[in-house]
């Protein structure tokens, strides 16, 4: 990605890298029959593979492994045979004192994401890993260290997670919610995962530098935790890339850390540093056998996944002659397959994006394809103005129906041409100023009168005249 | 000397015998001596009891139980039982008692076993004397004044005693098979997948294996039949069923082509003592009067097997036991906050070897030391699977030493680890192979305590090992005449053939 991006700091370009964790939507938790289910009392969940009990052993998830497939291809990345690692460190809601991860072989690598506006971010890696417990510490600010007690739920230990991660390719807060956004559309249409922000099943961690604008080295980077929402991390960055500037620009110098983001607070504060991480000690785990999806079962996946955000924008974008951006809100709500469609019977496509753009934000309701496609030929052939076919499109996402017969049901007829000049004629005779402005041959002042006229000739319609109609006669009673 | 698992199991099939009147005799065995042999950390006479007279319903009610109906099982206390303490003989799993059962656990109730108890071991299998145990150490019941070999010492101790004719052990390095040679009984490592390992508490994940112990060749070949065959719950177990052991245990040595290992069996390495030599030549020397030819051949990077070993074992080790934390089950001391009572929990909870192991294995899996230590074993582990599988082009079987000596005196290697460790040297290249091999006994040494031979395979040679192992068994000098014990109270039916 080599656009221009907006500098958070004048001068300073702000490099990020996101490390996005999805809970994989499977039945079962990822190495045993527990169920993967959020909510629940705590520790009812489990079993002997997910408390990590003694004697207690790995077994591979099957639809862990086809979901992760999913998200590899999905992804676009190389779909490989991998190996599971054990990382190990101590914390109490860990229930083995080690996570099975993959390390140096995981499932998935090397491919790309493509946000709306068609630039492409690069994925290191997707790979399959299990989740922890959940810590509430009692006492001492809620912090491990200090707290009385601290009292562990291990229903979501176990749980599958893909963790993908992105190159540090994105420059600004908007590309890095851009990044998330476009991510959690692929994971919720192929029903790898929910995508829910808000429950955790979607968590992630932000790498920040900063450089100056022109500098081919990236800066020393630091890794933030603890972000829940889209906005935390447009927030987080924000913060981040100031704070390391300010570093900089004061002289000193950006040490890596890994820090934590503070919601309440709208800062980051460092949990550790470089020298105080951990050192996991990663080797295979001898309790799981090499994962190798034969080429039959990733060809499988491959036939079986849906259309994709980006292959929906894209045939949106060519069916209605825009570029994909302005197919991005069309797709993301789900309604470019009604668009297509419509525009396939005929509409017009600029018509049916704004109108879904502007009126269909709560949904198509009841509303199809052919409707849709004779509501926009009345419009753009001036049966109805625009405001009655938002009142009518409004009506067939409520009930259904031919929208000529709602039209007629509603009172809506097209105005004839010459009822609506003489309108506008004793308009024009009743506002010989404005009239007089709008002639004038200044272009800022025609639009402003432009706007007044329109504005008289509805009022004196009741909504009735089709504004474009009315623009045309202003036009040529002005060429004289 | 009490019956064999095959009588007994026999007897009880055609209703000869009754389950409870075997039990009540081995627990009579129990009674007599497992205050001088401390074999068990726990003895389960109730819950036997109720198995037992279960067997004898059964087999009243027309029901076959198995092939194993009424025959006593000891296992060690690192397999699981659902509801029985499970100890490791460590503190550290104090109070713990496992909700499930471990898969062969579950397979001996099917075959109609009766667990008698849970034997003593070097704390979580780390050891090669049984001395390394928070419940107290083990004595050889032939010697009390010797070690029974670890870290199954309790199992092998248990079955020389005559207080079951069967019993499980764990083999990571030669747990089972040092033991059944320092106490005159057959020990089995079977192939690595061979045996499920769900509920096996885990020291290194890829070199634990479950296995048998009997006085008997054909009773290890009965309780592997038993306890073999895929488990879906173990991701490393083989996708068959079990062999079959029993029927083919007859069919002799006849053109077998048979290598004695150089460099665990002759000068090639020190240590191993000249009366175990002389019993290692009388072995080859039965075999080759069977009809088969033995030569000695050379599998050179057995001899690194050792040093690779205590890179991995303990490594694997430092991951498994991590999660004795205190959190969640077993010893908690308690202290500030989670960090300190991890540190806590551990510090008291851990024994000294276990510590050092922890150690051992953190430090080779550490940043910057990896490649050195780990990485490096690794290698060697391919390597010994490489030669492994050229000496098999050429033989059959392998044939060596189980272990460097006879028993030692209890106390007489507990100062220095190094010399402990050595005690594996002949067993270890079988686990990093992942191998079968089992101990047979074959005479006695010149103090009279028992001389093992090991007879090793290629993986899934279980069926021709046994065959070799049958004619040994067949051809043995006379072995130590305390093994089996002596029942008390009950009259013996038979002998061990």
């Amino acid at each position: 990605m080599s656009e221009q991006a907006p500098e958070i700091v004048p001068g300073w370009e702000t490099v990020i890298g996101l490390e996005v964790h999805a809970e994989l939507a499977t039945a079962t938790k990822l190495f045993s029959g527990a169920p993967n289910r959020f909510g629940g009392e705590p520790n009812t969940n489990v079993d002997p593979v997910s408390l990590g009990l003694p004697g207690s052993l790995p077994v591979l998830n099957e639809q862990a492994v086809e979901l992760a497939i999913r998200v590899g291809l999905a992804l676009h990345c190389r779909v490989q045979p991998s190996v599971f690692a054990r990382k190990n460190y101590f914390y109490p809601d860990m229930p083995k004192d080690f996570q099975i991860s993959q390390y140096d072989l995981p499932i998935n690598e090397e491919g790309w994401l493509e946000l709306p506006d068609g630039r492409r971010v690069g994925i290191e890696r997707a790979h399959l890993e299990e989740d922890t417990g959940k810590s509430t510490h009692v006492g001492g600010g809620g912090r491990i260290h200090e707290a009385g007690h601290s009292l562990v739920d291990y229903n979501r230990a176990g749980v599958p997670l893909i963790e993908i991660v992105g190159a540090p390719d994105l420059r600004s807060a908007e590309d890095a919610r851009a990044y998330v956004s476009e991510l959690r559309s692929i994971l919720v249409s192929i029903g790898a995962s929910d995508g829910k922000m808000e429950e955790g099943s979607m968590r992630v961690d932000c790498n920040v530098s900063v450089r100056p604008v022109g500098q081919a080295e990236f800066g020393t980077r630091c890794e933030i935790k603890n972000i829940n929402s889209l906005r935390s991390l447009g927030r987080a960055i924000a913060y981040e890339a100031r704070r390391q500037v300010d570093l900089v620009t004061s002289g000193e110098r950006v040490e890596q850390q890994t820090r934590h983001w503070n919601e309440d607070e709208g800062r980051t504060h460092k949990l550790r540093s470089k020298e105080e991480a951990y050192d996991y000690r990663y080797f295979p785990e001898p309790d799981l056998v090499p994962v190798e999806p034969s080429d039959e079962w990733i060809g499988a996946v491959r036939d079986a996944l849906p259309m994709l955000p980006r292959e929906r924008r894209h045939r949106l974008a060519e069916v209605a002659g825009v570029d994909t951006s302005a197919a991005a809100l069309t797709v993301e709500r789900g309604m470019d397959d009604l668009a297509v469609d419509a525009i396939a019977a005929g509409a017009d496509a600029a018509r049916v994006l704004v109108h879904v753009e502007n009126n269909l934000a709560d949904g198509v309701g009841a509303l199809d394809a052919a409707a849709f496609a004779a509501l926009m030929a009345m419009e753009v052939g001036g049966d109805l103005t625009a405001t009655q076919a938002k009142t009518v499109l409004a009506a067939l996402v409520a009930d259904g129906g031919d929208p000529a017969a709602v039209a007629a049901s509603l009172g809506f007829e097209a105005m004839d041409s010459g009822e609506l000049e003489a309108i506008v004629d004793g308009i024009i005779a009743e506002n010989p100023d404005d009239w007089a402005a709008f002639t004038s041959g200044d272009e800022k002042e025609r639009k402003k009168k432009s706007g007044f006229f329109v504005g008289q000739v509805m009022k004196a319609t009741g909504g009735q005249a089709d504004g474009r109609a009315v623009n045309e006669v202003l036009a040529r009673r002005a060429a004289g | 000397m009490s019956p064999s698992a095959v009588e007994i199991a026999a007897a009880v099939r055609s209703g000869e015998r009754s389950a409870r009147e075997v039990l009540e005799e081995h627990l009579a065995a129990v009674d007599a001596r497992e205050d001088e042999v401390h074999a068990f950390n726990l003895v389960l006479a109730d819950e036997a009891r109720a198995a037992a007279d279960a067997v004898d319903a059964a087999v009243a009610a027309g029901t076959d139980p198995g092939p194993l109906a009424g025959v006593p099982v000891a296992l060690k206390d690192n397999m699981c039982t659902r509801g029985v303490p499970t100890t490791c003989s460590s503190r550290i799993l104090d109070g713990w008692r496992p909700p499930y059962d471990a898969t062969v656990v579950e397979r001996l109730t099917a075959a109609g076993a009766v667990a008698v108890g849970k034997t003593n071991l070097d704390e979580f299998a780390m050891g090669s004397s049984t001395e390394n145990s928070a419940f107290g150490v083990t004595r050889n019941p032939l010697d009390p004044t010797k070690v029974p070999g670890g870290s199954s010492g309790g199992s092998a101790a248990a079955v020389a005693a005559g207080f079951v004719p069967l019993s499980l052990g764990s083999d990571t390095g030669g747990s089972i098979r040092q033991p059944a040679a320092l106490c005159g009984v057959v020990g089995v490592k079977p192939t690595y997948g061979a045996v499920s390992r769900y509920g096996l508490v885990a020291f290194a994940s890829s070199l634990d294996q479950i296995g048998p112990f009997s006085r008997t060749v054909a009773d290890s070949a009965l309780l592997l039949e038993a306890i073999g065959g895929h488990d879906p719950r173990d991701s490393t177990s083989i996708p068959d069923p079990a062999p079959d052991l029993t029927s083919v245990l007859d069919r002799g040595v006849e053109g077998m082509r048979i290598g004695i290992i150089e460099e665990l069996s002759g000068d090639g390495l020190e240590g191993i003592a000249g009366d175990v030599r002389v019993r290692l030549g009388e072995a080859a020397a039965a075999l080759e009067a069977a009809g088969a030819t033995v030569e000695t051949t050379s599998v050179p990077s057995t001899v690194y097997g050792l040093s690779a070993y205590y890179v991995i074992a303990p490594a694997e080790a430092s991951s498994n036991l991590a999660r004795y934390d205190g959190v969640r089950f077993g010893l908690r001391v308690d202290a500030p906050n989670a960090g300190d009572m991890n540190t806590a929990t551990r510090t008291a909870g851990f024994g000294d070897e276990v510590k050092r192991r922890i150690m051992l294995g953190t430090y080779a899996l550490s940043a910057g030391y990896y490649d050195a230590y780990y990485g490096k074993s690794q290698k060697v582990r391919t390597l010994i699977v490489r030669d492994f599988a050229r000496a098999y082009e050429d033989f059959d079987l392998l044939l060596s030493p189980t272990a460097p000596t006879t028993a030692f005196p209890i106390g007489a290697k507990t100062a220095d680890p190094m010399t402990m460790y050595l005690n594996d040297v002949c067993t270890i290249p079988s686990n990093l192979a992942g191998h079968p091999a089992m101990s047979v006994p074959f005479g006695l040494g010149d103090d009279g305590m028992p001389v093992g031979v090991q007879v090793l395979a290629p993986a899934t040679g279980e069926a021709t090992m046994f065959r070799a192992a049958a004619v040994l068994e067949a051809a043995a000098p006379a072995g130590h005449p305390l093994v089996g014990g002596a029942l008390v109270g009950g009259a013996p039916t038979g002998g061990a053939s």
